[in-house]
This record gives structure tokens, sequence and C-alpha cells, in this order.
């Protein structure tokens, strides 16, 4: 396998408290990670360090080879690193379609046009279209995101970081606040588009039986730190994950 | 078909343009009816109707309140009577050239300091800014005049029309129809820019600046660029407005005058697209006439803003649009 992402001694401070501490993570080609750890162990961090939401105060991070540590977030989507919001974050007076039309003028660098119409560029319409069909959306395309369900809002938010055609897209908790009956759907709805086009896709994520059943490799973090990185029966077994994070079996 | 694209089929960009055509031939049927003061007046409200559209691309459509769009205005204005003054131009079109240049500049380096604030802090810097040309144009009067102002002859349009002859003439039939057709251009341009995908980039700030980063739209670029062309339109109607008026003083620069065109966009609603237009000419048929009712006109309008803030938050054509969909879904 590949490398497609690595960072080097990831550091990120804020004030006293010590974020993200030297971290070396990385994520392969075609893989879906998961990254697990208690709240406060410095997976959004991480996210947002590598996304450009935040700059690190110390370390490096490669991507396809070249040193993005620097780069502003547009550059960095435009080499391949896109996101999702824990906190589901759209434009929600547009109808999803026009969430999805969004970022796919975004993406071909038409926002830059001042002398076009939005509306007659059929091509754009058509593949918000069909990526609001490949994530089972289309019958709610003409809805403002505002009035959609907690998990179409979810599903959408993926949409639109999918519309940017990523190599990497990073999900930070795609189910959070949604009822364990949609969690299923949604992550099969996700984990289908992914794996089909084989972006390699992080998943923050803090239901056990989520984070065992779609992902290929679990990252461990615990104040800052990365405590286990390996396969899911790995990280079963692995004791210190189980008295960190999950509990002991007894508890769960 | 799914229903999603049959709604697709359903998105014309000309529908909207429903409205405009019997607009235009009201206003330009409007000098055979009307009277040679209302047409003055309504050349005023529709000037004034481009620097309102200029200002609502950034508080409507990019979600930026600018307390410092006099300074634009007043750029448009005194380039045109300094053109006058030094450079004996009477060319039109050369004065709008010139104020557009000028406007370009100025926005350029104003904007570039303002689009790194936003919110109160935006509205504070632009504000300071435009009091810092105010205090220019009323300091430097062996330049600028200070307050007797800059006198403006009436100019030549298109190489031909002169106010040789009678003056009021002049204004209320070639210069109205010039101001209309620059109007029209304006408002045809701004549409296009507020329905293009820049246009929808700047919705996207204003609704939810972290996310429109994270679909890789540079926001301070785009706010700047937002920045630029609102000041050139606001800059344009001050062009416009300083033949019509005759003379500029230093009072168009300041901030009270920002604060007008503040008015005239809520009174109109910032939230449509045609609001600021609506709003900028009934703002300027009430100001006309209170001003001739009372000398407590500013008490007048203070309460008309009171009472449209609580009562009809999204102004004039935002209240008509409702009652309208109201009616036709009954």
């Amino acid at each position: 396998m590949t490398v497609l992402l690595e960072t080097r001694a990831l550091v990120k401070q804020f004030g006293e408290f010590r974020a993200v501490d030297r971290v070396d993570f990385r994520v392969e080609e075609g893989e879906v990670l998961a990254l697990i750890g208690s709240n406060g162990a410095g997976k959004t961090t991480l996210v947002n360090l590598i996304s450009g939401l935040l700059r690190p105060d110390a370390g490096q991070i490669v991507f396809r080879g070249a040193d993005v540590t620097t780069q502003s977030v547009h550059e960095r989507i435009a080499a391949g690193i896109a996101r999702s919001f824990q906190l589901v974050n759209l434009f929600d007076q547009l109808s999803a379609l026009d969430n999805v039309a969004l970022a796919i003028f975004s993406r071909q660098g038409k926002t830059r046009k001042l002398w076009a119409l939005a509306e007659a560029d059929r091509p754009v319409w058509q593949e918000a279209l069909e990526i609001l069909a490949t994530f089972r959306m289309d019958g709610k395309a003409t809805v403002p995101a505002g009035g959609l369900s907690q998990g179409e809002r979810k599903l959408l938010d993926v949409a639109i970081a999918y519309a940017l055609r990523p190599r990497l897209l990073f999900l930070d908790e795609p189910t959070s606040g949604v009822s364990t009956r949609e969690k299923a759907p949604i992550m099969d709805t996700i984990s289908a588009v992914v794996r089909s086009e084989r972006i390699s896709a992080a998943i923050i994520e803090h239901d056990m039986d989520v984070v065992f059943s779609y992902s290929d490799r679990i990252v461990a973090m615990h104040q800052g730190a990365i405590l286990a990185d390996g396969t899911p029966d790995e990280i079963r077994r692995d004791e210190r994950v189980l008295t960190t994070l999950i509990g002991t079996p007894e508890t769960r | 078909m799914t229903t999603a694209a049959l709604a697709l089929e359903h998105r014309s960009p000309v529908r909207t343009l429903g409205w405009a055509i019997p607009a235009l031939v009201i206003l330009v049927a409007l000098p055979w009816v009307a009277d040679q003061y209302q047409t003055i007046l309504l050349a005023y409200g529709l000037i004034m109707g481009i620097a309102a559209l200029g200002f609502n691309l950034l508080l409507g459509y990019t979600g930026l309140l600018s307390f410092g769009h006099s300074a634009y205005f007043g750029v448009g204005a005194y380039s045109v009577a300094l053109m006058v003054k030094y450079l004996d131009v009477t060319s039109m079109e050369l004065f709008l050239a010139g104020a557009v240049v000028a406007c370009v500049l100025v926005t350029a380096v104003f904007g570039f300091a303002c689009v790194r604030y936003t919110r109160i802090f935006f509205g504070i810097l632009t504000m300071a800014l435009s009091q810092v040309l105010w205090s220019l144009a009323f300091k430097f009067f062996w330049v600028t005049g200070g307050t007797d102002g800059l006198r403006v002859p009436t100019p030549t349009l298109l190489g031909v029309l002169t106010g040789a002859g009678d003056k009021i003439e002049f204004l209320a039939t070639a210069y109205y129809y010039y101001v209309l057709a620059i109007f029209a251009v304006c408002v045809a341009v701004m549409w296009v820019i507020v329905n293009s995908p820049f246009g929808r980039a700047l919705q996207a700030i204003r609704d939810n600046e972290v996310r429109a980063a994270f679909v890789g739209i540079q926001i301070r670029k785009y706010r700047w660029v937002a920045f630029l062309v609102s000041g050139v339109f606001t800059g344009l109607a001050g062009a416009l407005w300083v033949p019509l008026n005759g003379l500029t003083t230093p009072d168009i620069m300041h901030w009270t005058f920002s604060g007008e065109i503040v008015f005239m966009t809520v009174l109109g609603g910032f939230r449509s697209f045609t609001g600021p237009v609506i709003g900028a000419i009934v703002f300027n048929y009430l100001k006309t006439y209170a001003v001739g009712y009372t000398v407590y006109w500013q008490l007048l309008l203070g309460v008309v803003l009171v009472i449209l803030v609580v009562s009809l938050p999204t102004g004039i054509v935002g209240t008509f649009e409702r009652l309208w969909t109201r009616r036709r879904s009954r």
C-alpha cells in the first residue's frame, strides 16, 4: 500500500494544553480508517490541522509526497483533501441541490466567474443531481438544507465534501446526533461511495459498533497522542485501548 | 423523470425578467405624463437606486454592513468635479470613465483593509475610512472648495447633447434618459452578478463562512471583489448625481449619507434583488417631501425607520412578496 497522507511529529498547543502531541499519523491509499478516542483526545484537532482549519505549532503534514503544512484551505482542497463537520455545517437557506452544486462550481473554478448565469450551467446541475442520487437524497433536492432531518443533513454534509472529488475524505462523526436505527443506513451509503470510488476516508467515530464494522484500520488517540494503531481485531484485543477507551467487557 | 429533474427544468434564468420589462416601459414613458420637476426627482431616485444596488451586494449578498458607502459616492462625484476644474472635461462619458477608475483605486485600497474584518468591526472601519475622505474634502478647500463645494455645469452627452438652452428641460429629458439607460445597464449587470457562480459563492460566504472556505472558496478574495464591485456601482451613482445637482459638497462624503444608503436599502428590503432600488426611489420622495413639509424632517424619517424595523422587517419588497404569495396560494 502507498501512503497518501502522513503527519510528522505534529503539535498543536492551546495555551498550556497540548491538544495534539507529536503525532505521527498516516492514511494509506484506498483505506477506510477510524479515528477513535474519548472527548478531548485530540481527534478533531488533528483533523482540523490536516484540513487547514488550524495551523500546527510544530511538525509537518505531507500529502501525496508534497509538504502541505503551510498551504491554505483552498490549496489543500485542490490537492484532494476534503472534510465534513461534526456539527453539521451547511448552507441552510439553499436547497440540497444548491449546496452540492456550489461545491461543484468551486471545484471547477467557476465561482470566479461574475459574468455567467449559474442556473444556465446544465452539466453542473446534472452532476449535482447525480451526487444526490448517489447519497439517496435526490428526492430531497429542492428542500432547503435547513428543513432536512438530522440524518439527511449528515449525508448532505458528506455529499458536499464528496462533490469536491477528494482523494482523502475526513468525516467528523458522520452519525452523531442520529438515532441508532438511522446509523447503519448512513454508514452503508457512505461506505459504498468511498469504497467504489477508492477514496481514502478517515472517520472520527464514537460508536464502537460502527467503528468495528466499517473500518480497515483503527487509530486510537488518548491525551493528544496515538495510543494504538491496528486492524479492528488487534484493537479489539488491545489492553490499553480496552481500559482507557472502550471500558471492560462487563460495562459494555 | 424524478421530481428533482422536473425541478431542474423549472429553473429558468429568464423567468425573473417578468417584472423588468413593464417597469422599464413605465420609466421610459414617464417624462410624457409627469412634469419636469417629477421627472428630475425620479432621476435622483434612479441614481440613488444604483448606489443602493451596489451597497446591497455587500449587505444582502455577502453579509457585510458597510457604513462608509458615502465615500465611494463622493469619490465618484468629486472625480467629476475635479475633472471639470482641472481638465476642463465636459463629456459625460469621460466623467463616468474617470469616476470608475478613481473608485476602483479607492475601493481596492479601502477594501483590502476592510475585508479582513466582519460584522461591527467591518462597519466601523468602513465608516472611519469614509470620514477620512470627508475630512480631506472638508479641509483641502483650495482643491475641493471646502464647504462651498465644487460646481459642475451640465455635461455633453454622447458628444452631441448639451444643456446650452434650457437647463431644466435638458435635465428632465436628455439627462433623464441618459440616467435611465445607465440605470438599466447597472440593474442588468448586477442581476447577472448576483446570479452568477460568483454571486452564489458570496451568498455561501454570507450563510456559512467556515463551510464556504471548506468547499474551496477564498473568502477574503471574494469579499474584496464584492467590495470593489459594490464601491464602483456607488461611485458611478455619485458621478451621475453631480451634474444633476450642479454642485458637490463634503456632505455627500459624511457618514450620515452612508446612513441614508443603509436606510434606503432596509426600507426597500435587503433580502431581495429589487428591494434597494425600490427603497431608494421611495426614500428619495419621502425625504424630498419631508424636507418641504417640516424642518424636523429628520425626526419624521427617524419615526418611519422605527416603524419599519418593528413592523416590516423585510422592507417594502419583502412585505409585498409575502402578501403576493399569500394571495396566490389562497
